[in-house]
């Protein structure tokens, strides 16, 4: 009777544990499948010329996104130029400061802005900028995706800070250091890679979205001509020519897929990297 | 070796302000006539390189809204202005005709080449009370042809555009019931089927979808080997879209002075049923050097650019409609 | 003495006022959507929210079927990510070698990097026709749109139910299998129980990401505002409809309808973050 019951319990086990597996399996191998899959796909449309041509009319062959390259670069660095500064700052005030009304105020708005859809904050910069300054521009596609990096870098930072032993703060104080010479110049810095890295990941996240550029930087055929003026950007570019009939775009949506999706992953494996010693 | 000179030409992008003199024109509006913009601003732009006109095929909706808004430079519209639209607008907005285009039913049948269709049958397909290929209605235009048992996917477009109101333009004209139950608009509330983003992602889903029926210009058909439909027109002919046929169905409209017309259903012999014009919204004053600008480019439009449009399967402006703009945009400031 | 207490002082204003940048965007914000929609409460009341008819010729507008599809979706996307969320998670802790365990997050984790447009991509072009093999006459409608969303969730699933298994006492665990018990019936009889509150935290906040989905959402979904039982049939979501019919909304009541529906994904999706980050940080101060 025992042996019985102790041979099921065993195959339950057994069961489960194959079951979990296939479960992690399936997990895990998504990404490798999705990567590889963009890898097969995009990789025979990259080329020198595809990198540095920009699009040529509906129809014709060896257009390419060299426009929606610099766009991206362009419009993401400025809403990192915008948003990062904030969001570290907004963190050290939190950390440092973080009791009473005012502070649980910021911090809910925070976590408010970090589960608003990003295509109601294109909504808002719409209002914002476009429409006020009657010209859809890059510069209102960089104020949307700085509206989503605050939130993510706001809070990220206030977390690291949060992580220095309070021991080294005691002992710059004790040292006679004003308060908040120990915050920029002892506490930060300590913190400085786990912040750093919360950036970076913020940035390739923003890199990547597409809702909110759709009605503020609007999309250029042409290369981008200054900030007030419409961009094109790699997401954009992606999701036009996907949903068009076109063979030709739809190669090139892979490929441009496959470069965006490459410097996410680059940022994002280093920032895990840099990350790896998880004590400060 | 020539890399490197191309490398710092995008270094160049990255680092230089507004460069140089470039203006950048935008504009936003109807996906119908896309290939043939893009076609016309990129040469433009060879011409000119210090202007950049940029289009965005937004829909028909959309460039109606934009310009009202006066967020872009110029729309674009083949669904002419409503009245209560024109009244939101504080100054004089003029529809300029470009060009001439063929509405299609765009469908993905297997191993059937030619099949044909009339106005009350599109009609009944798209108000979903024709369901099935083989519905008698079908099969009766079609004799032998070997129609699957299959349901109808319907694709229309899910964004606002002109080339919808072209077509639901023509099946309110075929339909009473079509009038009455859906009416006619750049968007309506479609009774059935699957909704497509601009011409572009209409022509994707039929292509995709088997047993599909949508309808998108004439040239997104062609250009991505999308077999369509031929139609039976007021004369009692099948015509497939064409530029012969297009431009039949311009032939015997009465133009206005403000340009908006619908020529669907039109009654030659040899004309396409749905067909339309395709207009460029441009307030008569514009700010700065606006004006002049667009003024230039439409006057190249009329000579150079039509020379191109049956290329891509446009038929250009008739002449007596040609020489009536060339006059009315003068007026542009 | 004084100097420093000024030095002090001044820093804190200057920072507080990068704080209250972010207090000021959310109000703006909230209070911009408010505005702009109020047209629609006005003109409908909130019956705009269980009417399904969306006219923008005869300017009558209910929001109803994007309501729906967002629901369904995301329901679904939780039905499947869940088992599989959770499943992986623990083979991960309980089962598997400790490098194999990291380098299989290290896998799933970064599949929340891949952005939602790609996503969207690879559903038109492999979902979409798989889903047709499968049987659906369109190959886009809910079922896929809910099977996209699951795997944008997984990984959030899947890292926060890992981190919470790994936060079992030993001791019980421990206790169990002095008692004899496999490993199945520790997870079953401790793990499990003991990280229930986390993994709901964790449905929950899956679930708000999964609500405000736009991109990958209006690639595979069909865009038809339709309400029907069948998962095989096309549908639309809130965060799909704006993105379509934003830049051409010709009406001023069309316009404002779209903005009362961002108003409400807000407002939703502020509820269920709200009750997952309560529910996390719970968790967080208790252990």
């Amino acid at each position: 009777m025992n042996e019985a019951v102790y041979a099921r319990r065993k195959k339950v086990n057994a069961l489960a544990f194959a079951l979990t597996a296939v479960c992690a399996a399936v997990a895990s191998g998504t990404l490798l499948a999705i990567l590889g899959y963009i890898a097969w796909k995009g990789a025979s449309s990259i080329s020198w010329a595809f990198l540095t041509n920009i699009p040529k009319p509906l129809g014709e062959h060896g257009g390419g996104i060299a426009n929606s390259i610099v766009g991206s670069a362009k419009v993401v660095g400025l809403a990192g130029l915008m948003g990062i500064p904030v969001g570290i700052l907004g963190g050290v005030y939190l950390a440092e400061y973080g009791r009473g009304k005012y502070a649980f105020a910021v911090r809910y708005a925070a976590d408010v802005m970090n589960g608003v859809p990003s295509i109601v904050v294109g909504l808002f910069a719409y209002a914002l900028i476009v429409h006020p300054m009657k010209k859809f521009s890059a510069l209102s596609g960089s104020v949307a995706l700085a509206f989503i990096m605050v939130p993510i870098v706001l809070r990220n930072t206030e977390e690291f800070l949060r992580l220095v032993p309070g021991t080294i703060r005691e002992a710059a104080l004790a040292l006679g250091v004003p308060r908040w010479k120990v915050t920029m110049f002892v506490i930060l810095p300590t913190a400085g890679r786990g912040i750093l890295t919360g950036a970076l990941l913020a940035l390739a996240r923003v890199a990547g979205e597409t809702a909110p550029l759709i009605f503020t930087a609007f999309g250029n055929r042409f290369s981008d001509n200054g900030w007030l003026n419409p961009i094109a950007t790699l997401p954009h570019t992606i999701y036009t020519y996907a949903i068009s009939p076109y063979e030709d775009w739809h190669n090139q949506a892979w490929a441009a897929a496959l470069i965006l999706m490459a410097f996410v992953l680059a940022v994002n494996v280093t920032a895990r990297l840099w990350l790896k010693p998880k004590s400060i | 070796m020539n890399r490197i000179p191309q490398l710092l030409a995008v270094v160049a992008l990255l680092a230089a302000p507004a460069a140089a003199e470039m203006k950048t024109m935008n504009g936003a509006g109807a996906t119908f006539p896309y290939p043939i913009y893009s076609k016309w601003f990129d040469e433009y732009h060879k011409i000119k390189p210090e202007l950049q006109i940029n289009y965005q095929s937004i829909g028909s909706g959309g460039g109606i809204r934009q310009i009202t808004e006066r967020t872009v430079d110029f729309g674009a519209t083949d669904g002419p202005m409503t009245e209560e639209q024109l009244m939101k607008i504080d100054s004089r907005i003029l529809h300029v005709p470009t060009v001439l285009g063929a509405v299609v039913p765009a469908y993905n049948l297997k191993g059937i080449e030619d099949l044909k269709l009339s106005g009350p049958v599109l009609a009944d397909v798209f108000l979903g009370r024709i369901t099935r290929w083989t519905d008698p209605a079908i099969a009766k235009l079609n004799p032998g042809a070997a129609l699957p048992d299959a349901a109808i996917t319907v694709v229309h477009r899910s964004d606002g555009s002109g080339t919808t109101y072209c077509w639901v333009d023509y099946l309110a004209k075929v339909s009473p019931e079509w009038k009455k139950k859906v009416g006619v608009a750049t968007a309506v509330k479609w009774p059935v089927g699957l909704g497509g983003k601009g011409n572009e992602g209409v022509a994707g889903l039929v292509k995709l979808t088997p047993n599909a029926l949508g309808y998108v210009e004439l040239i997104y058909a062609k250009q991505n080997g999308i077999a369509y439909a031929a139609v039976l027109n007021k004369a009692g002919k099948f015509i497939k879209a064409g530029i012969p046929s297009v431009t039949a169905a311009a032939a015997g409209a009465k133009m206005p002075k403000d340009y908006r017309v619908s020529i669907t259903d039109a009654a030659g012999a040899e004309a396409y049923p749905v067909s339309t014009f395709t207009w460029l919204l441009i307030y008569e004053k514009n700010s700065t050097d606006k004006g002049a600008v667009l003024k230039d480019f439409l006057k190249w439009m009329l000579k150079d650019g039509q020379g191109m449009a049956a290329t891509l399967g446009y038929a250009p402006l008739p002449d007596s409609v040609n020489a009536m703009v060339a006059k009315t945009i003068e007026t542009i400031k | 003495m004084t100097a420093e207490r000024t030095g002090d002082r001044l820093f804190r204003t200057a920072i507080a006022g990068f704080a209250g940048i972010i207090l000021l965007v959310a109000v703006a914000l909230a209070w911009q959507l408010a505005r702009e929609s109020a047209e629609t409460w006005k003109a409908f009341g909130p019956a705009f929210l269980w009417t399904s008819d969306w006219d923008p010729v005869a300017d009558v507008f209910g929001a109803l079927p994007f309501l729906y599809g967002t629901a369904v979706s995301s329901m679904l996307a939780l039905l499947i990510a869940v088992p599989l969320g959770v499943g992986a998670a623990i083979f991960l802790t309980e089962l598997a070698p400790k490098r194999l365990a990291e380098t299989l997050m290290f896998a799933i984790e970064l599949l929340a990097a891949v952005p939602s447009v790609i996503l969207g991509l690879l559903g038109i072009f492999i979902l979409v026709p798989f889903m047709r093999w499968m049987g659906s006459p369109y190959g886009v409608g809910m079922l896929t749109a809910g099977l996209i969303l699951a795997f944008m969730i997984l990984p959030y699933i899947t890292t926060i139910t890992r981190e919470v298994l790994l936060t079992v006492p030993r001791p019980l665990k421990e206790a169990m299998y002095a008692l004899g018990a496999t490993r199945w019936e520790v997870v079953r009889g401790v793990s499990l129980p003991f990280a229930r509150p986390g993994i709901v935290g964790a449905v929950f906040l899956s679930l708000g990401r999964a609500l405000g989905e736009t991109m990958a959402v209006t690639m595979v979904i069909g865009n038809t505002p339709n309400i029907s039982a069948n998962l095989m049939n096309p549908g639309y979501s809130m965060a799909a409809v704006i993105a379509n019919e934003l830049a051409e909304a010709a009406s001023d009541a069309h316009l404002s309808a779209l903005v009362a529906i961002g108003l409400t994904l807000m407002a939703v999706t502020v509820i269920v973050n709200g009750a997952a980050r309560l529910m996390l940080y719970r968790l967080g101060s208790s252990r």
